[in-house]
Parts: structure tokens; sequence; C-alpha cells
């Protein structure tokens, strides 16, 4: 029943990328009868194929081939040649997601009306209007099974949670509860209801959690409209005289160069390689890379505002057991400029198993500081920073010709440096999660900085004028027609919310599109 | 006194003092290396038993934990006991041992108290060969499943069936 198309075939979608926006756009499109090959980079791995074991876990999904990284943000120092967590294999970073399901505040779309001009920073309204989007974050919850949603209901807290529950009570917080999570609370859409085993990073091994890798993917497979193909690497977009997209060249498994016609391409390879891709599509007609006559591809990298609160306490916490994000302080997500910065934040429980504590907790810190800390690591309970970053031009994926990766191409380098206001917010956030802490007797605290990021956003940014951005509000670049954006490179600014429900709502409603424009043979 | 004092009122650095010294009731053999407690014994392929024993201390002054035993340590650094590694890890612990004389002290290993063996790395701390040593810990330690016990560290959880029945939410201080 799974399709084979091929190469020459010029009349299907081609989707590099097969995450939380690609594979959701591969089977919405199959499920309406369009025809797609879907071109993921990395390989196929089910629940019954993840392992339970931090270092082990990274090594089998995490895409870990060469990138650069610059700019005076930490990471850069700590972890120059990592830049990013995010997986490499069909499914993408929805294995690796922790399920937070949050829509974006209505002010979170117009940050330009909203917080006007911010010295360095980029704003730009969404060409969105929250209302458009309404109906789309629905569909996206009732696929993702979001609890505290629908009838769903919410997941029940554990230790982590309870102890920032309590402090954030006492602190006066008032939206604190176990969120709004991808994770299912009772068995739903043939998926079963979590079983608080922790490792939510590692890919949830009873598919409690949704991931497109066991759902959107083999359902899409099951039309036959739909060919996923794994180990495929994609070096650049091709296309015609008219400027149109004509098909992707692509390593196939065996390391030859392949090159699949297209009658669309959607590029959704996370905002990193996304941005990577059109910039090695240069040619004589786009010398600049393809869909760039703005200038923005690449340009207005955000990754959020991000930090860890870590509290020790005098019993224990366990805070390894059950969800890895299990619950939420949402009072501090609204825009109140009266804090000194711009936009907002939310606090999510989060813990790491002792290898990664270990080696996230004060990267490069050592003696006895650093290691009583990790003694009491039994007693401690963890909270994540999640915040708005400002878009910056100069924030932005470059091409690195110093460095090749294994097929030759030159890899991505990062550049990223806070804006005050992020640097402001950050320590607001951090300064609020000790308090939380300290309301329940934490003996220590610790601010820890923000890890490789997770959330890469907006480097093929969306914009009314196609002078501020790549994209229009469907994603489709202002350039080239039938070249799409899929994935959270196309957010033009990045919200105090996890990304993922947004980025499928965006590709539910993308195909929504493409479908209507392919039917009326608009492309 | 060395014979009679129980190992474990010892720190392992003390032992490895006395060894360097007396010699043959530590370091047994030609490259064979073993704690008075017998809690570890290693063979050297590559490295002299005095670097390797001040390198096993240098792991511990950088990540010192009272409640793991020297074998974790060992095992931690034992992988740069080859012969592509050893130039390296002799002149780095060379350089050691000049930074602890430079300080008035006969060698690292013979440094006698933590706070001036740690003054001793810090004054090295953005050499290649410390960030290297250092660096290579945080997985050579930490990941050793054995020490996550000492820890409390539970690991993986699904073979039982997750804590959905065993004690997800049995906080009971708050």
């Amino acid at each position: 029943m799974v399709a084979k198309f091929d190469l020459s075939d010029d009349s299907v979608v081609v989707i590099i990328g097969t995450g939380a926006g690609g594979g959701v756009l591969a089977n919405e499109l199959a499920q309406k009868g369009v025809k797609v090959v879907a071109l993921e980079a990395g390989g196929r791995y089910l629940p019954e194929d993840y392992i339970n074991d931090e270092w082990e876990s990274f090594g089998q999904l995490a895409w870990t081939e060469p990138r650069t990284t610059s700019g005076d943000w930490r990471v850069a120092k700590d972890f120059s040649g990592l830049p990013a967590w995010i997986v490499k294999a069909v499914g993408g970073t929805s294995i690796h997601w922790a399920g937070a399901s949050l829509r974006f505040q209505d002010h979170e779309f117009k940050t330009k009306t909203h917080y006007g001009n911010v010295d360095g920073a980029n704003l730009l309204d969404w060409p969105i209007d929250p209302a458009e989007l309404a109906p789309y974050y629905d569909k996206a919850e009732a696929k993702l099974g979001v609890t505290r949603t629908g009838d769903r209901p919410g997941l029940p807290g554990n230790n982590n949670f309870k102890v920032l529950e309590k402090g954030a009570k006492a602190l006066g917080y008032e939206e604190v509860n176990t969120g709004h999570m991808a994770i299912n609370s009772i068995d739903y859409d043939d998926r079963m209801s979590c079983q608080q085993t922790g490792f939510c990073f590692q890919g949830c091994k009873w598919g409690a959690k949704w991931s497109s890798a066991y759902t959107d993917i083999p359902r899409g497979e099951a039309t036959g409209n739909l060919e996923v193909r794994d180990h495929c690497h994609v070096a650049r977009i091709l296309h015609d005289d008219q400027g149109m997209a004509s098909g992707v060249e692509y390593f196939d498994k065996e390391g030859n160069l392949q090159m699949q016609k297209a009658k669309i391409v959607c590029v959704a390879g996370n905002s990193i390689e996304s941005p990577r891709v059109l910039l090695n599509s240069h040619s004589a007609m786009f010398p600049d890379g393809l869909a760039n006559s703005s200038g923005q591809v690449g340009r207005n990298y955000m990754r959020h505002t991000t930090g860890s609160v870590y509290g020790v306490f005098d019993k224990p916490v366990k805070m390894w057991r059950g969800t890895t994000m299990a619950g939420i302080v949402r009072d501090e997500a609204r825009h109140d400029p009266s804090r000194g910065f711009v936009g907002g934040y939310e606090l999510e429980t989060l813990s790491l198993g002792l290898p990664f504590m270990a080696a996230f907790l004060d990267p490069g810190g050592w003696g006895r500081e650093f290691t009583s800390a990790l003694d009491s690591y039994e007693n401690m309970a963890g909270m994540w920073i999640v915040g708005e970053d400002m878009p910056q031009e100069t924030n932005r994926i470059t091409l690195n010709h110093e460095v090749e990766d294994a097929y030759g191409l030159p890899v991505a380098n990062v550049n990223y440096t806070d804006h005050p206001n992020d640097r402001a917010m950050r320590d607001h956030a951090y300064a609020r999660g000790a308090a939380i802490y300290d309301a329940v007797g934490a003996t220590r605290t610790f601010p820890t900085p923000p890890y490789p990021s997770t959330h890469n956003l907006g480097t093929n940014r969306m914009s009314e004028n196609p002078r501020d951005g790549v994209v229009n509000k469907h994603g489709q670049t202002h350039d080239v027609p039938n070249l799409f954006i899929s994935d959270g490179s196309q957010f033009t600014t990045g919200a105090a919310e996890n990304p993922t429900l947004t980025i499928v709502a965006l590709a539910i409603r993308q195909a929504d599109f493409i479908a209507g424009e392919l039917s009326k043979g608009n492309i | 006194m060395a014979t009679k004092a129980s190992s474990k009122g010892l720190t392992r650095r003390q032992l490895l003092a006395r060894a360097t010294v007396a010699g043959a009731s530590f370091v047994v053999g030609s490259g064979f290396m073993a704690a008075r407690n017998a809690a570890w014994a290693t063979e050297l392929s590559a490295l002299k038993p005095t670097t390797f024993a001040t390198l096993v201390q240098m792991a511990r002054d950088i990540y010192p934990h009272d409640k793991i035993d020297d074998q974790y340590y060992v095992i931690a650094v034992k992988g740069y006991d080859t012969a592509d590694t050893a130039d390296e890890i002799e002149a780095g612990i060379a350089a050691l041992d000049a930074a602890a004389r430079g300080k008035g002290f006969a060698n690292y290993l013979e440094t006698g108290w933590e706070k001036d063996r740690v003054a001793i790395l810090r004054g090295m701390e953005e050499s290649p060969f410390f960030q290297k040593i250092r660096g290579g810990l945080v997985t050579g330690l930490y990941n050793q499943k054995a020490v996550w016990p000492i820890f409390g560290y539970e690991g993986e959880s699904y073979s039982k069936g997750g804590y959905i029945n065993r004690g997800f939410d049995d906080i009971d201080w708050l």
C-alpha cells in the first residue's frame, strides 16, 4: 500500500523533513489525495526502538552533524559545536519534544503593534489574525490529543509538579496546573495513557506522547499517497527557467546523488537546516539563495529566552519520576512592560537524569560548588524558563564555507547574541523561579544557563510585505510560488509558548491551502 | 602505621602518596596498580604509575564526591592509558606537578589540602589538558550506571512499567 514514486514524476509534492511540520503536512496532503514524497535525513525509529538512557538516546536520535556557532550566547561557549538539541529521524523533533501544547496569546501575533519599537529588535506583526488560526488550533489539539482541551482531562501531577505548584501558589500565582500536554491522560486515538515513566525527551516508549513518527507518518503512508524516503540528505532545491521550483537533489542511503522532480517543494527541516537548504540552493538566477530577494533568509533566528532553575531541598523529590514537563505556571506569560521587558515567559517543570544534569547544570563548572549540587540530585526540583526572545537581523543562520558536512556541503553557522530584553526577562525569571522554590524551603537554588536550542524559530519568517520576510501567511515563499516553508522557521515572532502546537496548526492550514491551490490550478 | 591504618581512614591521595614513596605495597609489579583496600586494581599499559595516580587524584579534585569510591574515578580516566594519549597525559601531569612545585609543594599528589590542589587546578583551568580531562569526566564519571544509585538516580523505569503505580507522586513532606 505504501506508495513508490518515480524520480521523474513531476506531479508530486516533495516535503523536506518529517517532524511536527513536515510529517503533519505530508499526512494531511496524502489524506486529501495529493501525492507526496517526504525526504528525511534520519532513520526510522519507533517506540520499541527508543532508548531510556540519556546519552545513548542522544546518540540514536540527535542531529550531531557539524555546525558552528558565534555570538555572545553562552551556548556558543559551552557547546560550540552543538547549537541545537534536535532530532534527525523520521518524526523529527516530535520524538524529543516534551509535549507542551500551548496556543499563542492573541497579542503575540501582533508584537510590533503591542510592543512598539524596541531598539535592536526586528519586530513585525504576523500576517495572520489569531481568529484565522483558531479553528486550526482546534484541529491541532484534537490531532495531538492535548490535555485540558476538548473533553480531555489533565494529567496527574508528579512530585516535581507538586513542589512547583506549592511554591507558585505560595507566591500568589494562579494559573498553575499540569499543563496542556500532547500526552494522553486517558487512552486516545489508538494511543495509550501516560505511565509516568520519565524520559519524555528520549521518545515515549508507550506512544502516550504524540509524535508524527507513529501517527501522521504511518497514516499518511496507509493512504497510498505518501512515500517517505529515510536516510536522504537534501543538498539543494532546483528551479526551472521561470524561477519555479522543479526538483530536489539529495544524497540517498548509499550516498548517491539523486534528483526527485517536483510540482511543489515544502521545506520543513527545522530553523537551522531549512534556511541552510535555501542558501545552499543559490544559482545564477538566485545568487543569494532561493527565495531570498529580501535578504531575510536565515535572519531573525530565535530560540526562546530560556534557562532553568533547580532547587535543592532537605528531603527527596525524585523529579525524574513521571512526566518530564509535568506542569506550568502561566502568570508571567503576559505582556507587562512594568517588569522591565516586553513579552512574557512560561515556567514549566523540567527534569534531567543524572548524566545530563552533570552536563547541563553548570557547563564547565567543577569543584565542590558543582559536586555538592549533584550530591543533592535526589532532593532537586527543576523548572524551565521559556520566554519570548526578540527577533534580531544579526541573529542568523549563515553558510560556513570553512566547514563541510559529510557530503561536502557548507554547514550552518548559528550566530546569536542576547537582546537586552532577553537578558532582563531571563534575570526576572531566574529570580521568580528561585522565589518559588524558596517558598517551599529550598536550601539552594541554581540559575542554570540555556541548553542547546530545541525551539529554533524564525529564519524564514512570514511577512505581509515581501520586503520584510521570506513567506506569506500560508508559508508560501514570496519569490517562488511553488516553494513553501512548513516548519517553525516561518514564525514571524516566537511568542512565549512552546512552538509545536502552532507548527502543527500551520501545517494543517497549509495543507488546506496547497490542496486548494492545486485543485484551482493556481500552482 | 601504613600497615595498620584502615584504608577507609586514609584518603586515596594519601595512599597513593605513600605508595609512591613506599612502592611495593601499592604499585604491584610493573604497571599494575591496586588500592590497598582492593576496591580497585588496574593494569597500566602506557602511563607511568605515578602519572596515573596523579590523574586519578586530579579527577577526584575536579569532581569531588566523598561518597564515590576511587574505582569509579579510575574507570573514568582509564581510557587515557593508551599509546595514543600517553604523551599528552604525561606532559599534562608534568605541567600539573610543575605548577605544584611553583606553589612550594613537592608535586601535585603530595599537596596535602584539597584547597591547595584546587588552587593549582584553577591556575590551569583554561588549558586544553585540564579541559580535556574535565570534559571527559562529565560522561566518564556520571554516565557510569554503577554510580547512579549512589546519587539516588533510578535510571530507566519502562521495564518496570514506569512510576504510575510506583511513586511518581509520593512526595510526603510538602
